[in-house]
């Protein structure tokens, strides 16, 4: 297993949510957890993955949804079960919308 | 073979049927009427067969005329040598036997996918000397004109006493093989599962058939069709759902054809649900070039699919095609009728072809060509090309040739080529590639190009998680290049893009994502599938669909 962590300049409001978890480790999957933290208007990120060598590849994957989605505040985790590009952007896209909605 | 006009009139004009007639009669002796017992198989080949014969044996996308294969591998080589085998699949070991045993030294042929490495050791060793890879519609062109063989293993599923045949629901390619062996004074010889008295239908006329033998086991087959909706992945999913709407419903696509990956089988699954709600019903979809893939059945069932055309069948599949003769060609008797041929040109005619890839180079090229291996083209090429004979119009046609216009005056349709891939392949290898693997393969092999399956220049949409590019809409080489960059993810490929320039194609459309089109990520998952497992699936059908054991799992 590989340990990866990530600081990112925030790039606007704080979310509305305390958190989102979206995903299932276990079904071949990837698990992302996204947290309302007080990190002075930073992002952090922490990648836990099974594949080795791929560390630029994660910071770039994570500064871009930083930035589409223009968090602030948030601490992104990554639980990897050797998912692609694809499936963690996915994932990640899915939890930025849950976390920016209004807490029902 | 060449013969000088004065050799010509010496020798006569029915050479080749007198041929025939001295084969029949050697072999005459082995014969009950037309049958010949499964026994005297290796016999029967040694006696009808000369050296250098071109030869085919029927071996399709599923069916194989495999007892005859193998009969093949066992005949004496010191009477049977320097055979040139035409036939479009090399599927099973005994296709290659022949090869290592000097049967045969010349190959031309469509796919090899099982054998392909083997294939191509045999091809290094100097033991095949492969004419071509062909499209299979390309190789059944060349048996009516300068590869016709002079004689032809098919399969059936039964005959009677007077070798009328019955094909059954996998009739595939059967009739091109016939057609060409029967009307150039070749021998046809049959293997087929049973003998009976009355056929359910007559398929093959008797009097076109040299000999039949019924084979110890059925023909091989293999269900190859079917996915299970189990291993659809949510990316899979979020590309289906821009494909409903950043092609099917912008085009109003209402005839085509389906790859037979997950990709595809996603798009048909989610038919039901998204696409219904979007009021797509009636509007896209409508007929299909394709065989009857399990994963259809909801999209049938729920009114969206109504006519579909079958290269081939799919085991488990042939109760619920009986019971849908609305939507599926069937005959008489009440069982399908499928034909490659037809299938083929079916879909070459349709408004749009989807499948996937292994590899998408900076033009648009694909190739499914990886190193050290070959494994051919199938049917792709001809499924996934434009279609330059076409003629009458559509609305998708004009519009897609709306968008490739660039101020010519004439107006002209376009056939909508789309090819569907995840950026990265398993072990994070990137599909989108600055050269081609295909190239080395041409050096190893010594091919005169490199095996392209699809071409950048026919391919119209290329879709990635990512996103759509749209190569109609681009300008030159340089735009695409970057509209591919543009949904090329974080692959080399996608990370060199010139993000300015993919704003302004953004802006034209010639790169769309999700937001773009319309999609909702969130909606990105297995609820969406009308079918999450093969059980499902068999409960749409009301039982009528009866999966192989290997897939039910409950």
């Amino acid at each position: 297993m590989d340990h990866l962590e990530f600081e990112f300049e925030g790039r606007g409001h704080s979310p509305r949510r305390g958190h989102a978890l979206v995903g299932v480790v276990g079904s071949g999957n990837l698990e992302v957890l996204l947290e309302h933290a007080e990190l002075g208007g930073n992002c952090s990120a922490v990648v836990d993955t099974s594949i080795r060598g791929f560390d630029s590849l994660w910071e770039r994957v994570l500064a871009d949804f930083v930035d589409r989605h223009r968090l602030a505040d948030v601490r992104i985790s990554v639980n990897d079960g050797g998912a692609t590009p694809a499936v963690v952007t996915l994932r990640l896209d899915q939890a930025a919308a849950e976390i920016r909605e209004e807490q029902s | 073979m060449h013969m000088s006009t004065d050799g010509r009139k010496a020798a006569g004009w029915d050479t080749i049927h007198r041929s025939y007639r001295a084969r029949m009669e050697r072999a005459g002796r082995l014969a009950s009427g037309k049958v010949v017992a499964a026994d005297d198989a290796v016999s029967l080949l040694e006696s009808v067969l000369e050296p250098g014969d071109r030869l085919c044996i029927e071996g399709n996308n599923q069916k194989h005329a495999d007892f005859l294969a193998a009969s093949l591998a066992r005949v004496s080589s010191d009477r049977v040598h320097g055979l040139h085998i035409v036939q479009s699949n090399l599927a099973l070991p005994a296709h290659l036997d022949v090869f290592e045993r000097g049967i045969a030294d010349r190959l031309d042929f469509c796919y090899s996918g099982p054998q392909g490495l083997r294939l191509a050791r045999l091809v290094a060793e100097g033991r095949v000397r492969v004419g071509a890879i062909h499209t299979y519609l390309e190789l059944y062109s060349r048996y009516f004109s300068d590869l016709t063989p002079r004689v032809s293993f098919i399969a059936a599923d039964a005959a009677d006493a007077a070798g009328n045949l019955y094909t059954g629901e996998n009739t595939e390619d059967t009739p091109a093989i016939v057609e060409a062996t029967a009307f150039k004074s070749g021998i046809l010889i049959a293997q087929v599962n049973r003998i009976v008295d009355e056929l359910p239908r007559v398929d093959v006329p008797g009097d076109w058939v040299s000999f039949v033998v019924e084979a110890p086991k059925p023909y091989y087959i293999e269900p190859i069709f079917t996915r299970d909706p189990a291993a659809i992945t949510d990316v899979q999913i979020l590309m289906a759902m821009m494909v409903i709407r950043g092609l099917y419903q912008k085009y109003g696509v209402t005839r085509l054809n389906h790859g037979i990956g997950f990709d595809t089988a996603a798009i048909e699954l989610i038919l039901p649900t998204y696409a219904a709600d979007l009021g797509l019903q009636g509007e896209i979809c409508r007929y299909m070039s394709v065989n009857p893939c399990p994963t259809l059945i909801p999209a049938i069932e729920s009114g969206f699919v109504e006519g579909i055309h079958c290269a081939g069948s799919e085991l488990g599949m042939e109760r619920y095609v009986a019971e849908r003769s609305d939507v599926f060609f069937i005959g008489r008797d009440g069982t399908m009728r499928s034909n490659r041929i037809f299938c083929q040109l079916a879909g070459h005619y349709a408004d749009l072809f989807i499948g996937s890839t292994l590899q998408v180079d900076l033009e648009g090229n694909s190739s499914t060509a990886t190193l050290n291996r070959i494994t051919g083209f199938g049917g792709a090429p001809n499924f996934g090309s434009e279609s330059r004979g076409r003629r009458h119009g559509s609305k998708s046609w004009l519009q897609a040739g709306e968008e490739a216009n660039r101020g010519r005056r004439m107006p002209r349709g376009r056939k909508l080529v789309v090819q569907i891939v995840e950026t990265f392949r398993e072990g994070l290898e990137p599909t989108f590639v600055e050269r081609l693997d295909a190239w080395d393969l041409q050096q190893s092999f010594d091919l005169p190009l490199p095996p392209v399956m699809a071409y950048g220049d026919d391919i119209t949409h290329i879709v990635t998680e990512e996103g759509i590019a749209n190569l109609l809409l681009c300008d030159d080489l340089l735009e695409r290049e970057q509209a591919i960059r543009g949904v090329a993810g974080y692959t080399p490929v996608g990370l060199g893009r010139d993000r300015a320039v993919v704003e302004r194609l953004r802006k034209k459309g010639a790169v769309a994502y999700p937001d773009d089109l319309g999609v909702d990520k969130r909606l990105a998952n297995r609820d969406l599938l009308a079918a999450r497992s093969i059980k499902d699936l068999v409960h749409w059908s009301g039982g009528l669909y009866r999966p192989p054991a290997r897939f039910r799992n409950w």
